[in-house]
């Protein structure tokens, strides 16, 4: 009789037991997140740990490097692929990601959670959240804010025989500078200029042609020129915008920077060759995005006093623009996990995850950390962040993106780098390239 | 009755079995054979070839699942054919293609006629030479980048050593005249040996006695060159040529990793700009319409050499 209790009670244990292993599992999930591998990737999954412990679900992390990037995830959304449950996509993507069905409407999961957009800066709700453009349709929460801006040796601005040299030269200081010309200017004095036994050049900037470089690169300075992608009151329409005078003469400047101040060699440089330069101690300024600037600060050689930061200077007619960087999160069609990640997502939105995340080094987009009134002097930089935040523009979002893209690296990369042809024929070639692609899309 | 091993495995073999089996006749076997590598080869390369001739003819975008697909008839091949940016893209292929042949034959023919003579450290002269081509292209391609770098690198260093121009004066990677060069360089360097290789195989398989008739001939040692050992070698200086052409016409990760396609589109082959259509600007009908274009003409003209290797072979 007791043998048979201990039989029966062996079973009903194990019955139980194995009951409640496969609810914990039905209940835990392994969710993969994927994004850039670059230093707010790491800065996440050290964020991440936080999820696990309070969801019981483990994350596992898909990280591409940039170049790379844009390539192997849209492969991995158009192809359908399970690998990611949750993507933090380039700001391009969502119009080709909400057409296609690739990433999941938000709309009623921000409702039922009580997450609102208006808590969050509203350019990175446009930028990368809003499909189509300017609607209250969501597919993505804003996850990480980022802008092109500028970093310089504070170290060489500061001393007094190159700060008198310049005066006597440009006939004023030698000082941040406030439009794309004094910017030049800058960049001419330092280029082949010898600094503690080592030759020096201007300015790294953006000239590569195998992803996205150049056009984030160019774009900054044809913004602050006059250059509009279409006409405001007719959407679609290139002619006389995107190739206006001002547009041109943009461009004619971004290759005059190229051609004058660069490091030799410069010629496929992105954001970790601009680092290296910088870093490496060959450049006075540098052109990057944003989410550098805490690397840069810690570094050893150039970190500190040694660098300050700077928004990108006004054009010739006071325009100030700058490119948009930075992503959303999304959930993935494709997985068969959503519920967990918008458990994740719903985590990532809370006020005090993203005070954390701002402190881990990531760029958060939420109005109450970035309005909080220390968060302008938290670190060197978060003013600069702040100030070029609220001058962004960004590419086009279409789902035709990448051909659109496709056409400004060429032409750009054509006349800047290669100096072939004009900067005139370099947007009139842009124009034609894009009326074709906008065509094939039925626009017209 | 024998009782070899063969034998007994037949008297094992369960009689349905053996006459199922005996049942069939040679070709059905041979057929049965052959049949899973037919049924793979269709499955992975026919078909794909098929699909991809059909999608040539649609509108098709593999990023656009939802869109409607449409049959377009010749407009991607008319739009390709007619697009003055793929005919610079076959002007930069055939300078690539035509310089490395030229150049690999050159030197490749050279270096097989000086290894192929007997001295001391010869074959470890031979593993020296044909180390570059064990390596991949990706880190080759990477290797070069830091070797042409105008800073740091040992190539503008050699070049500045021996002409006394400044090493960062120039960059091999960003100038528009130089990086066409610069690709054919280091695939030169790195291919050679295939060559070289192939042309000493060449070179060995020419019997002795023929050099010792010449020799009792008096025929000149430019003599015997130009009427032995050019003719006999020939056939395998044209299979390198063929082998080569068809990798260079193909052409992709050396130049990406170097170039990238630039400056501008100057090194842009036409298998990276192919690629751009297909997997960044997601044109997938227009893409296949453009590698049915470069797959025609590889085939065409590797048949016509095929051919004229085989009247020389015939010689």
């Amino acid at each position: 009789m007791s043998s048979k209790l201990l039989k029966s009670a062996t079973a009903v244990g194990v019955f139980v037991g194995l009951g409640a292993v496969t609810a914990t599992s039905a209940r835990a999930d392994d969710l993969t997140l994927c994004w850039a591998a670059w230093d707010p990737a790491n800065a996440l999954v050290e964020l991440s740990k936080d999820f696990e412990a309070k969801s019981g679900h483990k994350m596992k992390f898909e990280f591409v490097p940039w170049p790379n990037f844009a390539d192997r995830m849209l492969n991995e959304l158009n192809s359908g692929g399970k690998l990611c449950d949750l993507m933090i996509g380039d700001s391009q993507w969502i119009g080709g990601a909400a057409e296609n069905g690739q990433y999941i409407k938000l709309n009623d999961f921000f409702d039922k959670e009580g997450i609102k957009m208006s808590d969050f800066i509203p350019a990175t709700v446009t930028g990368y959240s809003e499909w189509p453009k300017n609607t209250p349709n969501y597919w993505a929460l804003p996850a990480f804010g980022d802008v092109v801006g500028w970093t310089y040796r504070k170290d060489w601005f500061a001393r007094p025989e190159l700060q008198g040299e310049f005066k006597s030269k440009y006939g004023r200081e030698l000082a941040v500078p406030k439009t794309f010309a004094e910017l030049k200017d800058i960049a001419e004095f330092f280029q082949g200029r010898d600094i503690d036994g080592t030759k020096v050049y201007g300015a790294a900037i953006y000239s590569e042609r195998g992803s996205e470089g150049i056009t984030m690169g160019a774009m900054d300075v044809l913004y602050s020129y006059g250059f509009s992608y279409d006409n405001p009151d007719k959407p679609y329409e290139l002619e006389g915008f995107v190739n206006s005078p001002d547009a041109v003469a943009g461009l004619e400047f971004y290759k005059a920077l190229y051609d004058c101040c660069t490091p030799p060699g410069s010629s496929d440089a992105y954001m970790s060759e601009n680092i290296d330069a910088y870093k490496s101690g060959q450049v006075a300024l540098q052109m990057n995005f944003a989410f550098i600037w805490p690397g840069i600060h810690a570094d050893a050689k150039v970190g500190g006093d040694k660098s300050g930061y700077f928004a990108n200077p006004a054009g010739p007619g006071g325009k100030q623009f700058a490119q948009l960087g930075g992503q959303g999160i999304s959930v993935v069609a494709a997985s068969e996990k959503q519920a967990a990640a918008l458990e994740y997502i719903k985590w990532f939105a809370q006020p005090e995850i993203q005070a954390k995340w701002w402190s881990l080094g990531g760029y958060s987009a939420l109005r109450a950390v970035v309005e909080d009134p220390g968060f302008a002097t938290s670190q060197p930089y978060a003013q600069t962040f702040l100030d070029s935040m609220a001058i962004v523009k960004d590419f086009w979002a279409e789902p035709s993106y990448a051909s659109l893209l496709q056409a400004s690296q060429k032409r750009f990369h054509d006349y800047v780098v290669a100096g072939q042809g004009t900067s005139k024929e370099a947007l009139d070639g842009l124009v034609k390239d894009w009326t074709d692609v906008f065509e094939d899309e039925g626009k017209y | 009755m024998s009782d070899t091993p063969i034998d007994r495995i037949a008297q094992a073999t369960p009689p349905a079995v053996a006459r199922r089996i005996t049942g069939l006749s040679d070709r059905s076997i041979a057929w049965l054979f052959v049949a899973p590598s037919i049924v793979l080869l269709l499955a992975v390369n026919i078909f794909p070839l098929i699909w991809t001739i059909r999608l040539s003819f649609t509108n098709f975008r593999v990023n656009r699942p939802n869109a409607e697909i449409e049959f377009i008839g010749l407009q991607n091949y008319r739009r390709i054919l007619t697009d003055p940016d793929i005919w610079l893209t076959m002007q930069a292929t055939a300078h690539f293609l035509i310089w490395t042949i030229v150049l690999q034959v050159l030197l490749g023919f050279s270096l097989a006629y000086l290894i192929n003579k007997k001295f001391r450290g010869n074959d470890l002269w031979t593993t020296l030479i044909v180390l570059p081509m064990m390596l991949s292209p990706a880190v080759v391609g990477n290797f070069w980048t830091f070797l042409y770098q105008p800073q740091i690198g040992l190539f503008n260093y050699a070049v500045s050593f021996f002409t006394g121009a400044d090493p960062s004066s120039f960059s091999m990677i960003a100038n528009v005249n130089l990086a066409p060069w610069a690709i054919i360089i280091v695939d030169t360097w790195m291919w050679t040996p295939f060559v070289m290789l192939i042309c000493l195989a060449g070179l060995r398989s020419i019997p002795d006695s023929i050099y010792e008739a010449a020799e009792c001939d008096r025929a000149s040692k430019w003599r015997q060159f130009w009427t032995i050992t050019i003719p006999l070698v020939l056939p395998f200086l044209m299979l390198a040529v063929l082998f080569r052409g068809i990798e260079n016409f193909k052409m992709f990760d050396l130049v990406v990793q170097l170039t990238g396609g630039g400056p501008g589109s100057v090194t842009e082959l036409t298998s990276i700009n192919l690629k751009r259509e297909a997997f960044e600007k997601w044109r997938t009908g227009y893409a296949s319409a453009y590698a049915v274009i470069l797959f025609v003409t590889v085939f065409g003209l590797a048949s016509i050499y095929v051919k004229a290797l085989n009247k020389v072979k015939q010689r």
